[in-house]
């Protein structure tokens, strides 16, 4: 991500696009300007974090509710299954060609 | 006013049609006729154009599925006739948030992208739900992927109005479950809560909100917004259905690794053995707490709106006269961060899930000529998405971009971990408090007008200050209506206890009923039912 920052904290107009461009999203320019300042308003709001001491060694865990042996769910076995839904998937596809999805050109480019 | 089925609860509707007093395409039938009632012009993804009208109706549904609808009410009708039983929710005219995949219907999410995906399959506890004879009228409205508080970023207009007063928010994101069912529109809602989405709206419209403990209820075909906050759960017009739900949908599923291998307990078996010896804590971090100020917009200290802070300390005196020990100056000091560590997770893991709307797979497609693959993500996601699910994929993607990630992402997730400690605390057996539950308001103010808010992203998401601790935590959460303030809005407490004590809450939440009972306020309606 480019380095330029107005400020720390601050999205700047080139961070944003190089955001915009990673996220694939066409936007026009009153988007633009209404999402980058949202996304500063948040960051301020976010800065309350830095505020207080956080012990580096507090645990971090994937959701609040610790697992316990008895309370994980069990795998399921890794067997397959016929769902019966293949065609009813392919119906949702925007293009299917001979149950292919088509997509637009690839364009190649040259490697850096 | 239309008295009779569409106001009844789903536990009296089920018994009805279970013992063949009364027909499932009957309920059906006067459920219809409430909906075309109250609903309005139907909400559509055309360029919007507000009409004073508008502001007088509900608009909770997206779709209605009335042919699917009277399939399962004649299948239950016909399982009576021949001496079968149709299950605990026979007859239960059900809204579904739609956020839920349910086979055969438009499932959108409240969003253009997924304007024309028809599921081909049902979420599991909308399958449980349908399976224990509960009938599926239509899918509620919402916030675009649930991403809101007042059900205005839905990209089908108009949006839901607030039954109490339709010039107003209903809460969100799942306005229209809460506004459905306040309405007589659904006897029960199936819905999700990520940070408030349930426990939110429960509260703006007088109804009851149920946000089960994480992995209690599956996850499988809920269009996934924050994967490790989502909780589908419950809304009802009292606490005996949001039981009789819960006990329907919660369980072990094999389709979602995240569903807890507990124990379902009868929720209903319970639910009148009062509070005696329970203990119900006050903590003064849920009363006073820095939030946006609503006019300026400064973040500040402040207390929440006094009417609702009076309608905890009555709801406090009600659970003591019925022998509930009131624990008071718990402290919950991490509760004002739950707000900015929620725009850090579920930010980030709002634009990793939503990645997958590519135009490729399913969900809309830019129609139009491109000049390679990347130009058509770029206009799909540009033109299906609107203004919040773009804002939330940016701001996941800063935050967790690699230069960030320590500062941000991190440690968002430490503080998770201290709101959770907080709890673990007051819940703790052997500890200082000894909890069974906490008594908190649910929101720091009762519903606000329509376009008030919306567009101030900031403001939005400190509706959820109150009720987005839990969803850290993981924990069980319960809103309760708790009176009107001045304005005749319905005040929502909410209850939050240990992992997997819905039961506790809901027999909490049972007793504060009987003990109010015969309070004036719980006999108003909403006018625009009142005048049918």
């Amino acid at each position: 991500m480019p380095e330029e920052h107005s400020n720390r904290g601050e999205i700047s107009v080139n961070v944003f696009d190089h955001l915009v461009e990673l996220a694939a999203l066409a936007l026009d320019p009153e988007e633009r300007e209404y999402l980058r300042g949202e996304l500063n308003g948040q960051l301020r709001a976010i800065r309350a974090l830095e505020a207080i001491e956080v012990d580096e060694d507090l645990p971090i865990t994937s959701h609040g509710v610790p697992y316990s042996e008895a309370t994980r769910p069990t795998i399921r076995l890794d067997k397959a299954r016929d769902a019966m839904l293949a065609e009813a998937i392919l119906a949702q596809a925007p293009m299917v060609e001979n149950r292919y999805l088509v997509v637009p050109d690839i364009p190649q480019e040259a490697l850096e | 006013m239309t008295a009779g089925l569409a106001d009844l609860s789903a536990r009296e509707i089920a018994r009805r049609v279970r013992g063949g007093e009364v027909a499932a395409s009957e309920v059906l039938d006067q459920t219809l006729v409430r909906i075309h009632e109250v609903e309005g012009r139907a909400p559509t993804s055309d360029p919007y154009d507000p009409q004073p009208r508008d502001r007088e109706r509900i608009h909770a549904y997206i779709s209605l599925v009335e042919a699917r609808a009277r399939g399962q009410a004649e299948a239950v009708d016909q399982a009576v006739r021949d001496g079968q039983d149709p299950g605990p929710l026979a007859g239960v005219p059900l809204a579904v948030k739609d956020i839920f995949c349910v086979e055969g219907t438009r499932s959108t999410a409240g969003s253009k992208i997924l304007e024309n995906f028809t599921a081909p399959y049902s979420a599991t506890p909308v399958a449980r739900l349908e399976a224990a004879g509960a009938v599926t009228v239509g899918k509620a409205n919402l916030d675009e992927f649930t991403f809101g508080s007042s059900n205005e970023s839905s990209a089908f207009l108009p949006p839901p109005g607030n039954p109490w007063d339709p010039s107003r928010v209903p809460g969100g994101s799942s306005g229209g479950s809460t506004a459905a069912v306040a309405a007589g529109e659904a006897a029960l809602s199936l819905a999700t809560d990520t940070a408030g989405s349930i426990r939110q709206p429960a509260a703006f419209c007088g109804v009851v909100g149920l946000k089960p403990t994480y992995g209690r209820v599956s996850r499988y075909g809920l269009i996934a917004f924050a994967s490790s906050l989502d909780c589908p759960g419950t809304v009802s017009r009292d606490v005996t259905d949001a039981g009789l739900m819960l006990g329907a949908i919660a369980g072990e599923d094999p389709a979602d690794a995240t569903a807890a291998a507990v124990e379902v307990p009868d929720y209903l078996a319970e639910l009148e053995r009062g509070v005696e010896g329970l203990r119900v804590g006050l903590s003064p971090n849920y009363f006073r707490l820095a939030y946006p100020d609503p006019e300026t917009g400064e973040l500040r200290e402040q207390s929440i709106d006094p009417q609702i802070e009076a309608a905890v300390h009555r709801a406090a005196e009600s659970l003591a006269k019925a022998g509930a020990e009131i624990v008071e100056d718990v402290p919950m000091p991490h509760t004002h961060l739950g707000i900015p560590a929620y725009f850090v997770i579920s930010r980030v893991e709002a634009a990793s899930n939503l990645h997958r709307y590519d135009g490729v797979k399913y969900g809309y497609r830019f129609p139009g000529s491109v000049t390679g693959l990347r130009e058509m993500y770029r206009e799909t996601r540009g033109r299906g998405f609107g203004l919040q699910p773009k804002l939330r994929i940016l701001m996941g993607m800063y935050v967790s971009g690699e230069q960030y990630e320590r500062d941000y992402y991190r440690r968002a997730l430490q503080v998770r971990s201290l709101i959770r400690q907080d709890f673990d605390r007051a819940f703790n057996a052997d500890g200082k408090h000894r909890l069974d539950a906490l008594l908190t308001p649910t929101t720091p103010t009762t519903a606000f007008e329509l376009g008030r808010v919306y567009g101030d992203s900031v403001l939005m998401q400190y509706a959820d200050l109150l009720t987005v601790p839990a969803n850290h935590a993981g924990i069980p959460g319960l809103s309760l209506p708790a009176g009107f303030d001045s304005g005749g809005l319905p005040i929502g407490v909410q209850l939050l206890g240990p992992d997997f004590s819905e039961g506790t809450l809901l027999r909490i939440g049972r007793s504060f009923e009987l003990a109010t009972a015969d309070e004036a306020w719980r006999s108003r309606r909403p006018a625009l039912i009142e005048t049918l």
